[in-house]
């Protein structure tokens, strides 16, 4: 039964990472970053089910304050960048590059 | 089980956060002519008394797991911290530098207008500072040092968070150059939560493996498995990722040069060490203290990681023409030459007692020293328009300023490993630790990249003492908040070049980590 979930949390996990590497929006990366998080949530709830320990689920609630806390650093950010140059493609900024 | 909380034992982590939040109180409450001045002292006071608490705390002898077994105050916490302590204020004291901006600070007027706008102008003309810079530094202080003091995974996930999240924040802050910092923000941001993304799912992975978050139980799962090894070995790299992206260790190192470059320079300097601090103790603590028994299967990889880390610092670094992106790489190449010491883990022996944490952490303080003195530096050798960060303005600055070129001379010499600076006996350090621990090649690779590094640092002092003067460079004039922590440094890695003892003899009674 753990299999499944575990298996489950995986992809999750991937597709994140992948949307992560992939996608040139800013907010689509960002959120493919949440998804990443929300796997390993699922991964810790489902093993705190296997060990029988209340510890996986508690924290799951850490990660999910963590992840807003997160949003509001990341928004930010990118909301200041969008407002600078009308774009959020992470391929437009690259004057650091140069 | 009812909560207990040792709180004079963690009162130098709480000091640092409540002051934090006094610190937003203070933006609140505070009329606008006082704030930057309530702000430094708040954030200065606050360092000190925390520093003392912690040395008082040493000297009664107080240690052991605390707050319910989640933070581990062992001989290593306490030498980190102290040293967090310690170069977070130079650094910080960097922050307060408002002469040489003609009474300004270094950080944007208002970070919310858009560059080049008329509301931007509106705030430089109304001499807008930003001062949330120190309470997000003093955030971001308590979260480094929680991090590499937890004795679980979940805590140090939040301590992550805790100090990464001021960071992202307070690298696009920048007053001069915004598109460049904003893009520094963004790159650091997004790579950051990508990579604390592998250190959760590790987490997750190892909490399945072991039924426990904390280290102590992961290595007694380690020792008597009742799950698959793939789940260990799995978690394990996640983990790692997440670890040796905050330590920039090549493939993970992508992120230092751009931040370094766009990041406010005091920052830079900020981040530079007590990032580093942070990470590679948090690093050792989890190789060393939940997945010791797993090292043979770690070692390798790592060694293989660290030589590519050594190379990509020291050879990408001579190709540079930005003072703070050769600084960047030579980070990355430092960043290889600890992680020789983490890979050959070698134990002490009555012989020569300096085991790898030991010199790891004498290694962080000569490497700290030179670092926060170089960025401060940094901010001083200007234009009419800001720093002049390009090595070719840098040009004879010996014949303008003979101290300031002198002073960063030194600290090329230390970050190089030349005898008689703390860099050497650093370097010494690490490199036997290492090859104590059986790694002898990794070390021989290790003296000859940072025979190549040197070219760069050596290129800078050439620069600096024979090159023409370039036109239109100045030294600022600064306030002692920049050249304090200059002298500071600058006096260190005189003296840890020359007499070593005191602190190594620190660094070995720090000793090693209680499981």
């Amino acid at each position: 039964m753990i299999d499944q979930y575990l298996y489950l949390a995986v992809i999750l996990f991937v597709i994140g990472a992948i949307g992560v590497m992939v996608r040139r929006n800013a907010l689509v990366a960002f959120m493919s970053v949440e998804l990443m998080l929300n796997a390993a949530n699922l991964a810790l709830v489902a093993f705190a089910w296997h060990h029988a320990s209340f510890d996986g689920q508690v924290a799951t609630f850490f990660v999910m304050v963590v992840a807003a806390a997160e949003v509001v650093v990341g928004l930010a950010i990118i909301v200041s960048i969008y407002k600078t140059r009308r774009s959020t493609s992470v391929d437009n900024a690259n004057l650091l590059n140069q | 089980m009812t909560a207990v909380i040792e709180w004079r034992a963690v009162a130098p982590v709480l000091l640092v956060l409540i002051a934090a939040v006094l610190g937003i109180l203070v933006e609140a409450v505070v009329p606008v002519v006082h704030r930057f001045f309530a702000q430094v002292f708040l954030t200065v006071a606050s360092i000190v008394a925390a520093a003392a608490f912690l040395v008082a705390n040493w000297r009664k002898g107080i240690g052991g797991p605390v707050v319910m077994g989640s933070m581990m105050l062992d001989g290593p916490t306490y030498f980190i911290w102290g040293s967090l302590l310690v170069f977070g204020l130079a650094a910080i004291l960097v922050f307060a530098e408002r002469e040489l901006n003609g009474g300004v600070s270094t950080f944007a007027a208002s970070a919310a207008t858009v560059p080049g706008s008329r509301a931007e102008a509106e705030a430089s003309a109304a001499r807008l500072e930003h001062t949330e810079v120190f309470p997000l530094a003093l955030f971001a202080l308590g979260g480094m040092m929680v991090f590499p003091a937890s004795a679980d995974l979940i805590t140090m996930f939040v301590a992550l968070e805790v100090f990464s999240l001021p960071l992202y924040l307070m690298c696009g802050m920048a007053r001069r150059r915004r598109l460049l910092s904003q893009e520094a923000a963004l790159k650091y941001f997004l790579l950051g939560a990508f990579s604390s993304a592998f250190f959760l799912f590790g987490v997750a992975l190892l909490y399945g493996y072991a039924g426990s978050f904390e280290l102590s139980a992961i290595a007694t799962a380690v020792q008597n498995p009742t799950m698959g090894h793939g789940i260990l070995v799995a978690g394990m790299a996640l983990v790692g990722v997440g670890l040796l992206f905050k330590v920039s260790v090549v493939p993970f190192h992508n992120w230092t040069p751009d931040v370094y470059m766009g990041a406010p320079t005091p920052v830079t300097g900020f981040m530079a060490i007590c990032t580093k601090l942070a990470a590679v103790g948090a690093t050792m603590r989890v190789f060393y203290v939940a997945l010791g028994g797993e090292r043979w299967s770690w070692q390798p990889l790592l060694a293989v990681l660290v030589v590519a880390t050594m190379v990509v610092g020291a050879v990408w670094g001579l190709t540079q023409t930005d003072i703070k992106r050769t600084l960047a790489y030579s980070s990355i190449a430092h960043a290889g030459f600890i992680m020789t010491a983490v890979v050959g883990a070698s134990a002490g022996t009555v012989t020569s007692p300096l085991d790898s944490v030991a010199s790891v952490m004498f290694y962080l303080v000569v490497y700290g020293l030179a670092s926060v003195g170089a960025f401060a530096v940094i901010t001083l050798v200007r234009t009419q328009s800001g720093e002049a960060n390009a090595i070719a303005s840098w040009s004879g600055l010996a014949r303008k300023s003979p101290l300031l070129a002198g002073i960063f001379a030194l600290f090329m010499l230390s970050f190089t490993g030349i005898p008689l600076t703390g860099g050497f006996i650093g370097k010494w350090a690490v490199f036997a630790a290492a090859w104590r621990g059986g790694y002898d090649w990794l070390v021989i690779a290790a003296v000859l990249l940072s025979l190549v590094a040197a070219v760069f640092y050596m290129r800078i002092i050439v620069v600096m003492f024979f090159g023409e003067p370039a036109d239109g460079v100045v030294v600022g004039r600064a306030s002692a908040f920049t050249w304090l922590p200059i002298a500071v440094a600058a006096l260190g890695v005189a003296v840890l070049g020359v007499f070593p003892g005191p602190v190594l003899d620190l660094a070995t009674l720090a000793g090693t980590f209680i499981r």
